[in-house]
């Protein structure tokens, strides 16, 4: 009877998984299908749904064209975008955690909004504020550019998330450590980066992966910001909504498997390290 | 130096970009052409086409977030059930579909509801543009951040606890309801917030999977900026903003007030 509720738990589990991947290795499966149209040259990406058979094509054209440089800028965004929010967010995280309560509550009470806000509404907000301030720009004929523009929407709706995996971490560890590094003759500088750092890195990376998320995972906030270039989301939108062609299916895979392979690979490390220390626990318990 | 002078850039930029930003909202929709009038404001909020939209979609957002808190209860207390190590990489399993972009993940379920499925059950019809695809694609979008807080909650949860309900003589049922829910509620009300008023204005789905003919406030808003701003009219958008933000602050105060310590209103 436990057996069965167990195995019943796993295939819960696992029907939820697939629901989740279901559109991922479709879009997978169907990034390898020939999308010529009879025999002529002519691609059509819109008939997503039927097996023409099976090419690498889709993958030889990824990088040409407007996709290509979607593609790029995506990345581009993504990557300067969290690194970017992570600094900020960690001395924030820093900062915030030494604070007075009262102070402490209402900065970290705000920093919930843009979390809890509707990225419909974080998106129009940018696309008035970057619109009056190149209004006023506009009369000594400058402006602010596009990259920009998305660097800095990118940034402010990542840094909450840096902000709130790293606090958990800094009220782990000791106050103290600061102090003692600072005793110890280390500026506040070398302090932070010698003694506290090491200690929430943790928190830092995982608040880095979760920015590098909320950017790659972004689409409405670069679709009110972003007039001339488009970011990958914008450009698939753009090309499938109301109608229209349809895109490459490579597209999806070409950023999504890298950087998956990559996460599986640290965190099955991690579980392979959390095994042998567990192994290694039992021994001594054993000797003993 | 202190070290809450560290908290002082992110401060200024939450000054400048979060806060500045919030105020055009207010700013356009009660100045029109540089004028201050609430005559346009008016009009939008007496429009009462635009306040059906609002209920449907307020309809449509609490179906998706019920299935949500159903669907993933289950997940998350399964998960806090399991080895920490384990639970930790399936998790992170959960998570990780984010890095395909969401609108890519959305064209494929066109591609499924229209071609695949339909070919699969042997039908004719697409299944696209009907408000059962809506809502499942919508389930499906936000899942994961109902999933995250209600880990998150139940696997802090004191074993302890459990063992003791046990000992008193309560039996698995009577633990769970008296006992599990009761101290998830901070992770279930944060999973709602993550869930509800974002899927009030997810704008996507119903463009891709409804073909349009399941227009909710998100789209009412989208077309208000993307149409109307374009002649230099950002009045209406902004009305209509500022009664989806009426909803947020609702749902911050509630969330404020059964999670004190902050701590389950992280999705991490």
């Amino acid at each position: 009877m436990k057996k069965l509720g167990r195995s019943l738990k796993y295939v819960y589990l696992g029907f939820m998984l697939l629901f989740l991947y279901l559109p991922i290795i479709y879009l997978i499966v169907f990034s390898f299908n020939d999308f010529s149209v009879g025999s002529g040259r002519r691609i059509s990406y819109s008939n997503l749904g039927r097996w023409n058979g099976f090419t690498f094509a889709n993958y030889g054209t990824v990088f040409s064209g407007d996709a290509g440089r979607s593609l790029l800028l995506t990345l581009e965004i993504a990557f300067a975008s969290s690194i970017i929010a992570t600094v900020i967010g960690t001395a924030a995280a820093i900062g915030i955690n030494s604070m007075r309560k009262r102070p402490r509550n209402i900065v970290v009470n705000v920093s919930q909004l843009p979390m809890v806000n509707p990225d419909l509404v974080t998106g129009i907000t940018f696309m008035m504020l970057f619109a009056f301030v190149n209004g006023i720009l506009g009369r000594i004929g400058a402006q602010v550019g596009d990259f920009v523009k998305l660097l800095i929407a990118h940034i402010s709706f990542s840094i909450p998330y840096v902000i709130f995996s790293v606090l958990p971490r800094l009220k782990q560890s000791s106050d103290l450590l600061y102090e003692a590094a600072l005793d110890l003759g280390c500026s506040p500088i070398q302090a932070l980066l010698k003694a506290v750092i090491p200690d929430i890195m943790p928190g830092i990376s995982s608040g880095f992966i979760m920015a590098l998320t909320m950017s790659l995972d972004d689409f409405v906030v670069s679709y009110f910001v972003a007039d001339r270039i488009q970011p990958l989301s914008v450009y698939i939108y753009s090309n499938t909504a109301h109608g229209a062609k349809g895109v490459n299916p490579a597209l999806a895979t070409i950023i999504f498997i890298p950087l998956v392979s990559l996460l599986l690979i640290v965190n099955l490390r991690r579980l392979a390290k959390e095994r042998e220390y567990e192994i290694q626990n039992k021994k001594v318990k054993m000797k003993k | 130096m202190k070290r809450k002078f560290f908290a002082y850039p992110y401060i200024v930029w939450m000054i400048l970009f979060i806060a500045v930003p919030m105020l055009f909202i207010f700013y356009y929709a009660f100045n029109v052409d540089g004028t201050w009038t609430f005559r346009k404001c008016w009009e939008t909020l007496t429009d009462v086409q635009k306040w059906r939209v609002l209920l449907v979609s307020v309809e449509i957002a609490l179906g998706t977030t019920a299935i949500c808190l159903l669907l993933g209860y289950p997940i998350a207390y399964i998960l806090a059930n399991m080895k920490k190590s384990v639970a930790g990489f399936i998790s992170v399993l959960f998570f990780v579909p984010m890095w395909m972009n969401f609108v890519l993940r959305t064209y494929a379920w066109r591609a499924i509801l229209e071609y695949a499925l339909p070919d699969m059950l042997g039908i004719k019809t697409t299944l696209t543009g009907t408000v059962g695809a809506v809502l499942m694609v919508l389930v499906y979008d936000f899942l994961p951040f109902m999933v995250m807080p209600l880990y998150n909650t139940l696997s802090k949860l004191d074993k302890s606890l459990l063992e003791a309900s046990r000992d008193l003589g309560a039996d698995g049922a009577q633990t769970f309801f008296r006992v599990v829910l009761p101290l998830s509620v901070p992770g279930i009300v944060s999973g709602i917030t993550m869930v509800f008023v974002p899927a009030i204005t997810a704008f996507t789905v119903p463009a891709l999977i409804g073909n349009g003919n399941y227009n909710l406030y998100g789209n009412e808003i989208e077309q208000a900026f993307k149409v109307l701003a374009g002649k230099g009219d950002y009045s209406v958008g902004s009305t209509l903003s500022i009664i989806l933000l009426v909803f947020v602050l609702i749902s911050t105060a509630i969330m404020n007030h059964f999670d004190k310590d902050k701590e389950g209103g992280s999705i991490l």
